[in-house]
């Protein structure tokens, strides 16, 4: 099953290659993986997507709960919680498709950023369900290039992860 | 970067604060070899007199000699080395002690920071290559940083389920100066281990234990690193129950006692697996279900019992078999709640059914399955040698080993009746830690018996340390088993591969005792087995000198009993099956 997990940890060098390491030394699967500073700055925020039996996911929270420089994790799905990801698309827009790449990014709430003679480039946040309903719905011959963050999770409520 | 380089009044080079650190720590022995990245921390070393330093001829040794002097006092070890090359000869000795939560810092040096990067002269990236075999590891880019950065890694090296702590210290930094502030203790955000168990799971563990038909305690590393051998001895003799050891826990509880089953797992007694198998409430101490000791965890699971497992480690809980009852706690301190709950409980174990359980232990204890053909007048047994290394010594020496057959024979017919005295690569299996090992334990303590049990194979892996003994003067006694084989690996051909022996001869073997007395130590070669008690008598009869031991024993020896890779715990064979080789094919088809 699929678990988003969150983690506060040290914002030091090096920090990252911890988590990255654990997971393929102990062949951990990752889907994704985001990290950046919090409004601490001697404290990162990073979203790790992964799968896996229950047993594997009890030790994979071990695991990080174990290196030293990881101060607290959270197992998302533990509770209720928001998952957002952001995605740039760059479509071909020409012709017919010019009007029916707006159409389709109005349908999912994107936002054209980049307008040029061939293409559209669309700005899309959600799930990454919903991401991935929006590229199956593109013809697969219209995608130039995608970009996506990995998704990042918060807790709904009064659900927290802070020092 | 300030004006650092400049110094100060109250300041010093960050050299001499290593130093100054190294002596708040009470370090008594630093374990290293000097190289360019070092030269600084070497100068600062000349300069002082509060720790000795022991000049060893590879680094891999002098990480292994830092790790046994922690096995055996539970200090933690410190060893010095170089960048590049030195810090990643390192690295063998440093994952042998992560496989063994051996609390350890090794201080590596690293080429000037402004050269990080540029693939320099002896530049290795020491932090990136040890992440995955330490606890935690460091790279320091301030001279101001040395005295924290150090106080953590010592902290952290001992604190928790211990490890080893790399730091990283580029030579630049060593030369700049700072004004030395250690700080008395240190509080970490990001790491707080467990001390105290929860109560309420301690009084239900007492409570199963209580219930229990057909209990067994099994006890691994974690008890001995842990200090808590008089706890357990306590809390088994309370209730009667019978006891078993890890070869990472042997002498955590006595080998002498009648409650004590032997050794468990893959080379474990014939009681030992058996109980493991049928007990119907399993204490679990200090020790992680591994592969080498459960066997295949599908065999072991697939009959029921209640498993409570103490344990520092919450990774270490229900990693490869799920336990009913976790507690997360020191061991020392967990076991001695449970014996206070338990002096207050009134209710007693079962009387009737320990009877019932203790006779059927007994019918598995006589099949005598620690035993072997001791018949030869010509052919001296490798366990024989043990059997009288143990006579000699009164079961009291510190016995270090290497990692074979030898090591299993060791491990099988030594009677640890004291923890810390049993030092052996457990988890990584390391070949050549035997001398090292042994180095480590006689400096730790200089007056006891120290016997190095190896094989031809592993100490020519650190052959070069007889050197490092010579110049310290360690009046260790090794015992070499000379089979001309990698027993262990011949054993597997044997069973498993139709008798190819695939690389496993020892040819163009050294004379060991020429060997030894071109370093001025001396050798014994012994070949009959009449000779054998007489020669380690001999042997421990000079105290003050290096004895290195060469005994030429049985080529066609196996270890038994033994439970093939991947069958269950109780599926062993014995040495004493008819033909025990045709089982193991058997068993292994």
């Amino acid at each position: 099953m699929k678990h988003i997990i969150s983690l506060l940890m040290e914002n030091e060098a090096g920090a990252l290659s911890r988590v990255a390491g654990l997971f393929s030394a102990r062949a951990y699967n990752i889907e994704s993986l985001t990290v950046a500073p919090t409004e601490d700055a001697t404290l990162s925020r990073m979203t790790i997507v992964t799968s896996g039996s229950d047993e594997v996911i009890e030790q994979i929270i071990k695991q990080l709960n174990k290196l030293v420089d990881v101060v607290k994790v959270l197992d998302l799905n533990d509770g209720r919680y928001i998952e957002r990801e952001l995605m740039l698309v760059k479509v071909k827009a020409t012709g017919a498709l010019r009007e029916e790449m707006k159409r389709i990014s109005d349908i999912f709430r994107g936002r054209i950023i980049d307008v040029a003679d061939g293409s559209y480039t669309i700005e899309l946040t959600g799930s990454g369900s919903k991401l991935d309903a929006f590229l199956e719905a593109l013809d697969k011959t219209v995608i130039l290039e995608t970009v996506r963050t990995g998704a990042s999770g918060i807790g709904r409520g009064d659900r927290i992860l802070k020092v | 970067m300030d004006d650092s380089n400049q110094q100060k009044v109250g300041q010093i080079s960050g050299a001499e604060i290593i130093m100054r650190c190294l002596q708040e720590e009470n370090v008594k022995f630093v374990f290293g070899y000097p190289g360019g990245a070092v030269l600084h921390i070497y100068d600062a070393l000349f300069k002082q007199n509060h720790f000795k330093h022991i000049l060893v001829r590879h680094e891999q040794a002098a990480v292994h000699a830092a790790d046994a002097f922690s096995r055996a006092t539970g200090e933690v070890g410190v060893a010095l080395v170089t960048s590049g090359p030195g810090a990643t000869n390192a690295v063998t000795g440093i994952a042998t002690a992560y496989m063994d939560s051996i609390p350890m810092v090794v201080i590596s040096g690293q080429v000037p920071t402004a050269a990080i990067g540029m693939d320099a002269f002896q530049e290795v990236d020491m932090v990136g290559v040890t992440r995955p075999c330490v606890k935690h590891n460091f790279l320091i880019k301030d001279v101001r940083d040395i005295a924290i950065t150090l106080k953590k890694a010592f902290y952290i090296a001992a604190s928790g389920r211990p490890g080893p702590v790399v730091v990283d210290i580029p030579k630049d930094i060593t030369a700049e100066f700072a004004e030395f502030d250690y700080p008395k203790t240190i509080e970490m955000r990001s790491y707080t281990p467990v001390v105290k168990g929860h109560s309420g799971q301690i009084k239900k563990a007492v409570k199963i234990l209580l219930e229990a038909k057909r209990p067994m305690i099994y006890t691994g590393g974690g008890l001995v690193l842990g200090d808590a051998s008089n706890e357990l001895v306590k809390l088994a003799r309370a209730l009667g129950y019978p006891v078993t050891n890890t070869l990472m826990g042997l002498g955590g509880y006595p080998a002498t006692d009648k409650q004590y089953l032997g050794m468990l797992g893959m080379h474990g007694t014939y009681e030992a697996n058996n109980a493991m198998q049928d007990c119907d409430v399993l204490l679990a101490v200090g020790a992680r279900f591994d592969d080498r000791v459960i066997g295949n965890p599908d065999h072991f699971l697939s009959v029921p019992r209640t498993i409570i497992h103490i344990d520092v480690d919450p990774s270490s809980i229900s990693k490869r078999v799920k336990v009913d009852l976790p507690i997360v706690g020191h061991v020392q301190s967990v076991l001695a709640e449970m014996n206070e709950v338990l002096a207050a409980e009134t209710i007693k174990p079962d009387a009737a059914a320990l009877k019932t359980w203790w006779a059927k232990i007994d019918v598995w204890r006589a099949k005598k399955s620690a035993s072997y053909d001791g018949s030869s007048s010509t052919i001296i047994k490798p366990q024989y040698v043990i059997e009288k290394l143990c006579e000699v010594t009164k079961g009291d020496a510190f016995v270090t080993s290497d990692v074979g057959q030898h090591q299993m024979w060791a491990a099988q017919y030594y009677k640890f009746d004291k923890p810390r005295r049993w030092i052996n690569s457990g988890g990584l299996g390391t070949m050549g830690v035997g001398l090292p090992y042994a180095m480590g334990c006689q400096l730790a303590f200089p007056d006891a018996q120290v016997a190095c049990v190896t094989g031809e194979g592993s100490i020519q892996m650190n052959i070069q340390e007889l050197s490092t003994c010579k110049q310290f003067h360690l009046p260790i006694k090794v015992i070499l088993l000379n089979n001309r084989y990698l027993g262990m690996v011949r054993q597997w051909q044997e069973f498993f591969y139709e008798n190819r022996y695939s690389e496993s001869y020892m040819d163009s073997l050294p004379d060991f005792v020429k060997l030894a007395e071109s370093y001025g130590l001396i050798g014994m070669n012994i070949d009959k087995p009449g000779d054998v008690e007489g020669a380690l008598q001999d042997a421990f009869a000079m105290k003050d000198k290096f004895v290195f031991m060469n005994f030429m024993t049985d080529q066609k020896e196996n270890v038994f009993p033994m439970v093939p890779n991947g069958k269950g715990i109780s599926e062993m064979i014995l040495g004493s099956d008819t033909n025990a080789n045709d089982a193991a094919d058997e068993m292994e088809g």
